[in-house]
This record gives C-alpha cells, structure tokens and sequence, in this order.
C-alpha cells in the first residue's frame, strides 16, 4: 500500500501546485509524456534485460553459477536463509550480487528480478521478509567501482576522478546498513513473515 | 578507458568459452534463457507508466521544488549541503534525472569542491529507490511491499547523510 499512499499523494500534490502556481497546462502535457516515456524506458532496456536473462541461462546449463553459488552462499545463508536453500535462486541471487558489485546495474536489474520472481512464488502477492531484504539492498548501492559517476566526474575536468572511492564505500556501507537494520526491525512488528 | 568497457565484453566472452568447453549449444541457450527477459518486460511496463507518470506530474507542476523548500531545514542540520538537495530529492525517483542535476552541480562548483564531491558521492552511494521498487515487485507481481518503501528510504537517506559526512572526513570542507 505505501506505493499507493506515495502515488496518490504526488498527483493530487501535482493538481494543487499545478492549480496555484498556473502550472496546470504543463501538469497535463507531463502525465501524458511520462506515460511516454515509461515505454520509451522500458523497450530501451528491453534488450539489456533480454540479454542478461540469457546469459545467466548459459551460466547456469554450463554450471558457472554453481560456482559462483559457492561464493556467496556463506553470506547469503545468513541474510536470505529461506530463498537460499532453492538453488536456482541461490545462484540468481549471487549473480545480481556480482552484477551488483562491479557496477554493471544494468546487468543486476534481470539478474534480481529473476531472483525476485522465484522468491515470491506461494506468497499471494505479499512481500516475504527476504523478498524485502533484497529490494531493500538493490535500491541502496553496494557497487565498488562507481564507473559512471568517475567519468562524468573526469568529464568535469577533475584529475583524480577516482579519488571519492574511499568515501563512496563509506556511505555505501552505512547506507545498506540503515536500509537492513529498519528492514530487520520493522519486519518485527510489520505483521509477521509470509 | 572506462573500466566497465572492459568488464562486459570480457565476462560475455569468459561465459562463451567456458560454455563452449562443457559442450553446451551456448548460443541456442542464450536466446532461450533471452525469452524469460520478455515476459518479464511485459510485468515491468505497467508499474514503470504508473510511476513516470506521477514523477514527471510532480516536478513539471512546482511540487518538487515546494519539497525542496520544505526539505532544506532539516537537512542542513543534518549537515547535506543545501546545494545538493535537489539532487537527494530527485536521486529515489530519476535515475537519468539526479544524473543531469549532480553533472551540473559538479561544474558549476567544480568537480573537485566540497560540493562537486558530495554531489559525486550522493550519486555513487544511491540507487533509484523508486525505479528499483516498481521494477522488481511488478515483475514479480508483488502488491503488498510492507516495509520495503521505509527501509528503503531510510537507506537513502543515511547515504545521502553519509555522503556529506564522508567527504568532510576524506577531504575536508
């Protein structure tokens, strides 16, 4: 429900402030290329989400992500206990933690997502603690080499583009330690797990 | 060179290699496996026209810019520079959105000022929160997120927080 709280909210917002500031034209000309856009977005990355999907395929017939199951199953039993006993979920998982870590977004978003779709199987459309978990730690970035952000920064005419490194991991490591934390306690008294 | 240059067309090439010495028909697998990433695609649209919609609505009408108003008190105690607000308000909802406010605010400032770098920061410590959510709990045909939206947003916001503390800690004021 808070997606539906947040949406209602931010375009009945849109109306008032469209309404007093005179706004109202481009209010309407937005939500028509916003919709617009969402398509554009979506077959834009159409083709990313295609490839990737086949790729962990392959990965997966020729046993490469067992391997890297391996990998990752020590920290995954821990975090994700229930979804990391399936293994196909396991490696989907490991997979969108590599993808994760070395910056290749566009590489993690079908690798979750495939994670995501085994995880909610059996749940009636309710998010399971771990299915939360993992949304929770996609939407804060855990990526070691923040490759764009450095090349915008060089685009900048900085000299040393890499030097926020030490300073991005920090807020990183913080910031998915928040996100876990209010995960892990407000699944306490959220209603109990699925 | 960018390093993510390298970092795809070697792991395509690693994973083809590999698959080709296990006897496996790599190439009929991938567009196997390529098909899932349709039906998927398909789950995706729905939640991703709803939210654009209300995100473009909302910075098109002057609300965004009301938020920021309201925001900045709060987050200068905080210690985030007001100059990056706007840049913290957009970064959950506009992936190619903050993109465009932090490379401005980086050259208007410099890229390697106090406000360039936390702006920097703030990007590569951040996803788009809302993006994310749509995208994953559409595919999976989830309706009811409990508490994902508020840790999510909690994490944002020690990022941003943190962003800012990180560079005075790195580098000074």
């Amino acid at each position: 429900m808070a997606m539906a709280w947040i949406w209602t909210g931010m375009v009945v917002l849109s109306l008032v402030f469209g309404l007093i500031n005179g706004s109202l034209d481009a209010v309407a000309d937005a939500a028509m290329s916003g919709a617009s856009t969402a398509i554009e977005l979506s077959l834009s990355m159409a083709g990313v989400l295609c490839l990737w999907s086949g790729v962990m395929e392959v990965m997966n017939v020729c046993g490469l992500s067992a391997g890297l199951s391996r990998i990752f199953r020590p920290l995954l039993r821990r975090l994700m206990p229930k979804s990391s006993r399936d293994e196909e979920t396991l490696a989907a998982l490991s997979a969108n933690f590599s993808a994760n870590l070395l910056g290749l977004g566009n590489a993690a978003t079908p690798l979750g997502i495939r994670a995501a779709r085994r995880m909610a199987r059996g749940c009636g459309g309710v998010a399971s603690n771990e299915l939360c978990l993992l949304v929770v730690m996609n939407t804060a970035s855990i990526q070691l080499l923040p490759t764009t952000i450095a090349s915008v920064r060089s685009a900048c005419g900085s000299q040393t583009p890499f030097d926020i490194l030490p300073a991005v991991w920090l807020s990183s490591a913080l910031s998915v330690a928040v996100g876990l934390g209010t995960a892990t306690l407000l699944s306490r008294w959220g209603g109990g797990d699925v | 060179m960018n390093l993510s240059s390298l970092v795809i067309p070697l792991l395509l090439s690693a994973v083809a290699i590999y698959g080709m010495g296990k006897r496996v028909n790599v190439y009929e697998t991938l567009a196997h496996g390529a098909e899932e990433g349709l039906t998927v695609l398909l789950r995706i649209i729905p939640s991703l026209v709803g939210l654009l919609t209300a995100v473009s609505m909302f910075r098109a009408s002057g609300a965004m810019d009301w938020l920021c108003t309201l925001c900045s008190p709060v987050l200068q105690w905080l210690g985030v520079p007001v100059e990056t607000v706007p840049l913290m308000l957009i970064r959950p909802v506009s992936g190619s959105g903050a993109l465009a406010i932090g490379s401005d605010l980086m050259e208007s400032y410099g890229p390697d000022s106090y406000i360039g770098r936390v702006a920097a920061v703030m990007l590569g410590s951040t996803e788009t929160t809302f993006y994310a959510i749509a995208v994953y709990f559409g595919s999976a045909g989830i309706v009811r997120t409990r508490h994902t939206v508020p840790s999510a947003l909690a994490a944002d916001l020690a990022g941003f927080v943190a962003s800012a503390f990180a560079v005075r800690l790195f580098f000074g004021v």
